[in-house]
């Protein structure tokens, strides 16, 4: 069996969970202090993917990212070419499961008790060591959550996935490609290997969710 | 050695104008929840910045909006108690305290004023705790020693025992008066409490939605707070609209009485304040006879409900408090009671 659609699953979601994870906070904690207005329309287009048909999504990004559109365009000068790649297929599930990231991680952001921070500064420490060594572990529990929650979005993505760069066995299938794929030539024996990876994953998936809001909770009665 | 303050913000429909200048020793705020006492304290602390005015301190200017200074909080060397206390809950007390010296580069002399710290706050033993971990007492100690162990200029306490349960307050506060004499700076205590603005405090600045209506020494302040929200505030219980008769007699047409004072009255009188624990069966002054409506016991003292013979039906009933080991309420419901002139408090508008 051919376990590049695994490997090639992994490193999508691995990469762009790293990118989601900085990009979803630095965009929760810097959205929630912006005028109402700005605010309010920011929200909407970050929150739109995930309500979005991922189909919808993957139609957007070929029209900025297609071979013939600016976007596509002006990375073609440096040889690089999102569309037909697996690389396009960080793009696509960084758009699909970035709102995962964000929601979760403002909701710890709000539910962060300021006068820390406030204390922090009067005690004459760092913004920066306030951010990452106070209010970071503050939400650390929250932002985990949205961070597995993002990865395990990117891991099962298919709709925008398989039209930004469709599906080449060796080069761009992923599992949820594969899966589809396999069941299209009726190679239903291999589909059903590949569900039960999915199954696993998305199984690990849950427990460590579940782990991590037992723990909220907990920590919330100790306070 | 002083902190000067004159700065106005608008907040919604509230707006905070407050102009007061500290002496030496502990300044308290004594206002109602919500009169801006806490936004005081944040715009001293750089936290919230005022749309215009002036805070020096001890001779820095922290916050000038015509020089266009306005410092970072970082730099403005305040020692900021909140209410909560704000211990990092992810770190030990140690840890904790040892970030009140974030500019300490030297890892031995930190550790060795966080170590003086802790044994200076009788928290020995308790260096690798959590703050949850910690009693109410202890998380207060233990906030207090990371803000003093950065040697602060002034210290702002924000409602310091409102986390506390009544029966540890009293405790505590001997031992935060003791922890404030031995500090050689100035201290600034927010709080809607009267005891503990008696207790810890030698002025007294009054505060009322987002203005400072009163300020001297607290004793001063008790005797004659000069205003009705003063009066509330210092826990008058009977205030009454009045009206002045002569120089030295009012007249409380609620009551039905005229009463005599030792202090002139000047223009502008609109009520009285009677303290409960002020009216005597045995004084002969401002006496008249009265019908006791209810008696209610407390722990060390009876609350007495009383109306006087003229009083207005409509109006509310008068209170007399009196401690238990004096005497017991009486079983007739028919008696005198007067009241020193001196204990007529005059309220302005």
């Amino acid at each position: 069996m051919d376990w590049f659609p695994l490997w090639n699953s992994l490193r999508i979601a691995a990469i762009s969970s790293v990118i989601i994870f900085f990009s979803g906070i630095f965009a929760a904690y810097y959205i929630v202090r912006l005028p109402r207005m700005v605010k309010g329309i920011l929200d909407v287009v970050l929150t739109l993917p995930l309500v979005l048909p991922p189909t919808v999504c993957g139609w957007f990004l070929l029209m900025i990212f297609g071979l013939n559109h600016p976007v596509g365009q002006f990375f073609r000068q440096f040889e690089i070419q999102f569309v037909m790649h697996w690389y396009g297929g960080v793009i696509a599930a960084v758009v699909v499961a970035f709102p995962l990231m964000y929601r979760t991680a403002r909701g710890a952001f709000e539910s962060f008790d300021e006068t820390l921070a406030w204390s922090g500064k009067t005690l004459g420490l760092s913004n920066t060591f306030i951010f990452w060594r106070i209010r970071m572990p503050a939400c650390r529990q929250g932002i985990l959550a949205g961070l597995v929650l993002a990865f395990a979005r990117a891991l099962g993505e298919y709709g925008a996935t398989s039209m930004l760069i469709g599906y080449t066995p060796g080069k761009t299938a992923t599992i949820s490609t594969t899966v589809y794929q396999l069941w299209r030539t009726s190679e239903n024996g291999e589909a059903f290997l590949w569900v039960l990876v999915n199954l696993a994953i998305s199984a690990v998936v849950l427990l460590t969710v579940n782990m991590l809001e037992k723990n909220i909770r907990q920590g919330a009665r100790v306070k | 050695m002083s902190i000067e303050v004159k700065i106005k913000k608008q907040l919604g429909d509230f707006c905070l104008d407050a102009e007061f200048e500290s002496r030496s020793g502990v300044t308290g705020l004594l206002g109602a929840s919500g009169c801006g006492k806490s936004l005081t304290l944040r715009s001293i602390a750089g936290i919230v910045k005022p749309d215009e005015g002036r805070i020096v301190l001890n001779g820095n200017v922290l916050f000038d909006s015509q020089a266009k200074i306005n410092l970072p909080p970082q730099k403005r060397k305040v020692g900021y108690l909140f209410q909560n206390y704000a211990l990092f809950p992810n770190m030990t007390v140690e840890q904790n305290i040892s970030c009140g010296l974030p500019h300490e580069k030297n890892k031995e002399k930190k550790k060795q004023a966080v170590a003086e710290m802790i044994e200076r706050m009788r928290l020995t033993g308790l260096e690798k705790h959590r703050p949850h971990q910690l009693s109410g007492g202890q998380q207060q100690r233990a906030a207090l020693a990371r803000v003093l162990v950065g040697k602060p200029e002034i210290l702002l306490l924000d409602e310091p025992f409102s986390a506390l349960d009544s029966f540890l307050k009293e405790q505590l506060m001997t031992e935060l008066r003791s922890i404030l004499s031995s500090f050689e700076k100035d201290v600034l205590l927010v709080t809607h409490s009267r005891d503990e603005a008696y207790d810890l405090c030698g002025l007294l600045a009054l505060m009322d939605s987002g203005r400072i209506t009163g300020i001297g020494p607290t004793k001063e302040i008790f005797n004659d707070p000069g205003t009705r929200t003063g009066a509330i505030l210092t826990g008058c219980k009977n205030i009454v609209p009045a009206r002045a008769v002569d120089s030295r007699s009012v007249e409380i047409p609620e009551w039905g009485v005229v009463m005599h004072t030792d202090r002139d009255i000047k223009d502008g009188l609109c009520a009285v304040g009677i303290r409960a624990h002020y009216f005597d069966e045995n004084i002969m002054d401002n006496s008249f006879p009265v019908q006791i409506l209810e008696t209610i016991e407390e722990p060390f003292a009876w609350i007495v409900k009383f109306r006087y013979e003229n009083q207005d039906p409509k109006s509310d009933p008068v209170w007399w408090r009196f401690s238990k080991d004096k005497k017991d309420p009486k079983g007739s419901s028919q008696t005198r009671l007067g009241i020193s002139p001196e204990n007529i408090l005059l309220l302005y508008s």
